[in-house]
């Protein structure tokens, strides 16, 4: 062999072995790759296995689908062990979604969900245009029509008063109100937490520690039992509201550490450039830094939408019936009594929870690997 | 992007009559990181159309020096003069100069987050108040002037260093500044493409823009400064022209610091 060595012909690229593509090759590689890899994947199936069957069972295979009453429901009646009642959801269902709202006004609850997914649809998907109109329609705008809409009292509509409001209705508003609330306040307080003013930082300090010390039930308690006794008499904040600014300021908190962790990330650099282009501070914010940050945090503000979402059941602690709320009371309902009725309802509010987290996170995955192709750093 | 936009003269600014023929005076700046005193007592005066290159060890405080030029770094005693306008904790008079003054950082720091044509646009928009039309049509001359019309769609993760670096000179002219500042611009660029950002800021030499290099590419010294500047240890050791700079530097650092970076 020589010292020496020059290329005559270049080497064209070959096509993969079959041992490290298509379906044969990795179920060998990921699942019995090893000993200790088949033992896991077994186990693991028969885990899912044992976990997911009587689940199936209970709310398909043996669930009853039609009766009007706890009989139809009952192991005796059917003559085999049962499993859901639906009948007793299709019989609350409108309790469950609309609380004790007039049957008569419900079109003004379907009315603000048909405006408010008009309006949200598009502005998720990234190729419909006009983003900043819809965003200002969405945010904006469609958080006053829908008060209007659904406390009534004007342009001739019957003023709903909210203790009727009930069912999903009532976590869809907090959690909507949560999240449109916290998240401008979070930002505002992230950024007055890194202000080099003093008295702006050590107030976002004292604030942000203060509602993230403060477990969201005693705010609860403390918005809907003790603020009246701090406010003037005349002063009458509908108990709905009191829950609402509790929340917002709760969540807001919490809001404000995630995008300050977002603000950290940014490169000394960004903010010089921006600088000596000549921005001033909201300008370098609004269009250099936060927009960059908000990006980076957007896993960890979904996880705090979904906290928020299901932490709007706790609002049964300060008798705002939420969906679990509704739910719960409708336990105590005589004509519905039977042993599987605590199950069935549980099973399907849990199945609306999961349903629309798992919309929200799945959304927010592929809003993160949307953003990340092309402007990875 | 229409070609016709691009391709559209864009008029010469009017060089309002100077109030000065200074274009930056560093009068007697003293400043500390802390307790470490990195400007030790530094003037400098800067004429306008002169070309100065800032060179020395690292840690000297050129890059200092620069930064303070447009006050993103401040300074405890001494004044700063850019354009006539003093640059004081009025914030006015900081914006004023940040308006006239364009700056080039080693490591880019283009906005990731915007295509090229966002990153050029951004500041004559929002700081000079420029209808977007005209923005863009000045971005397009500026693009096409350091020689990358066709990247103005992509991000600035999608081009290479001496790209993203032309593009953040590209930024920097979009605001028509008087003055631009060169922070080490080719420090952090791969050896093959230092020489297209070299000749695209000796292009702008030629037409006769005041420029402040902090750079350690002699070759681009010798060919477009009026003026060297060598700082070590906070302060300035040598000022001179660069014939007898490099030929016959007259400070031992200066004789020391050549001999390490020419051989």
């Amino acid at each position: 062999m020589s010292a020496t060595f020059v290329r005559q012909q270049l080497i064209a690229p070959m096509a993969p072995p079959r041992s490290i593509v298509g379906t044969p090759a990795w179920l060998q590689q990921k699942l019995f790759g090893s000993v200790l890899n088949t033992i896991a994947t077994l186990l693991s199936a028969l885990i899912l296995a044992a976990l997911i069957w009587p689940a199936v069972r209970f709310v398909l295979i043996d669930a009853v689908w039609v009766g009007s009453s706890r009989t139809d429901c009952l192991a005796e009646t059917v003559g085999r062990p049962v499993g859901a009642c639906w009948p007793f959801i299709a019989a609350k269902f409108r309790q469950f979604m609309y609380g004790f709202y007039p049957a008569d006004q419900v079109w003004r609850i379907n009315l603000t969900y048909a405006a408010g997914i008009v309006l949200l649809v598009p502005l998720m998907v990234p190729r419909v245009p006009y983003k900043t109109l819809n965003a200002i329609l969405f945010f904006g705008v469609f958080p006053i029509v829908a008060f209007y809409l659904l406390v009534g009292g004007v342009f001739g509509l019957q003023h709903v008063e909210t203790r009727l409001w009930g069912g999903l209705l009532v976590t869809l508003v907090i959690t909507f109100a949560g999240i449109i609330g916290s998240v401008p306040l979070g930002i505002l307080l992230a950024l007055g937490r890194r202000s080099s003013l003093p008295l702006v930082r050590w107030f976002c300090i004292i604030f942000i520690e203060f509602w993230r010390g403060v477990p969201l039930i005693t705010v609860l308690f403390f918005a809907t039992y003790m603020l009246p006794f701090f406010l003037p008499e005349t002063w009458k904040l509908d108990a709905l509201a009191r829950v609402l600014i509790g929340v917002v300021l709760f969540a807001g908190a919490y809001m404000a550490e995630v995008i300050r962790g977002g603000l950290q990330a940014i490169p000394r650099g960004q903010y010089e450039a921006a600088r000596a282009l000549g921005l001033g501070y909201w300008k370098m914010m609004g269009f250099v830094v936060l927009p960059q940050a908000l990006k980076l945090v957007i896993p960890g503000m979904v996880n705090s939408f979904i906290a928020l979402f299901k932490d709007t059941t706790l609002v049964l602690i300060v008798a705002i019936f939420d969906l679990l709320g509704q739910m719960r009371a409708s336990f105590a309902d005589p004509t519905w009594a039977t042993p599987v009725t605590l199950f069935t309802g549980f099973a399907f509010a849990g199945m609306i929870y999961f349903a629309i987290s798992f919309i929200i996170s799945r959304y927010a995955l592929y809003v993160e690997r949307r953003l990340s192709t092309g402007v990875a750093h | 992007m229409d070609n016709d936009a691009s391709k559209a003269a864009v008029p010469a600014r009017d060089i309002r009559t100077t109030r000065n023929k200074i274009a930056v005076d560093v009068v007697g700046v003293n400043k500390w990181f802390g307790s470490f005193h990195v400007l030790r007592d530094v003037s400098l005066q800067v004429m306008r159309g002169e070309r100065i290159v800032i060179c020395g060890p690292s840690g000297g405080g050129k890059s200092t020096l620069l930064r303070c030029m447009n006050r993103i770094e401040d300074w405890q005693q001494g004044r700063v003069i850019v354009d006539g306008v003093e640059l004081t904790e009025d914030l006015k008079s900081i914006d004023e100069v940040r308006r006239e003054v364009g700056m080039v950082f080693q490591q880019f720091n283009l906005f990731p987050h915007l295509s090229v044509l966002d990153n050029c646009t951004l500041a004559p928009m929002w700081v000079r108040g420029m209808p977007r039309k005209e923005a863009e049509a000045i971005a397009h001359h500026y693009l096409e002037r350091v020689r990358i019309p066709e990247q103005a769609a992509k991000y600035p993760a999608q081009l290479s260093g001496g790209q993203q670096q032309r593009v953040a000179i590209a930024r920097a002219l979009c605001m028509q500044p008087k003055i631009m500042l060169f922070d080490e611009p080719t420090s952090s660029l791969d050896p093959e493409m230092v020489k297209e950002v070299l000749d695209t800021m000796v292009g702008l030499a030629m037409d006769g823009m005041t420029m402040l290099v902090v750079s350690h590419e002699m070759g681009f010294a010798r060919q477009v400064a009026t003026r060297m500047v060598l700082m070590d240890a906070g302060q300035i050791i040598e000022v001179n022209e660069p014939e007898p700079f490099f030929t016959a530097p007259k400070h031992e650092r200066t004789k020391a610091f050549l001999s390490q970076i020419l051989h």
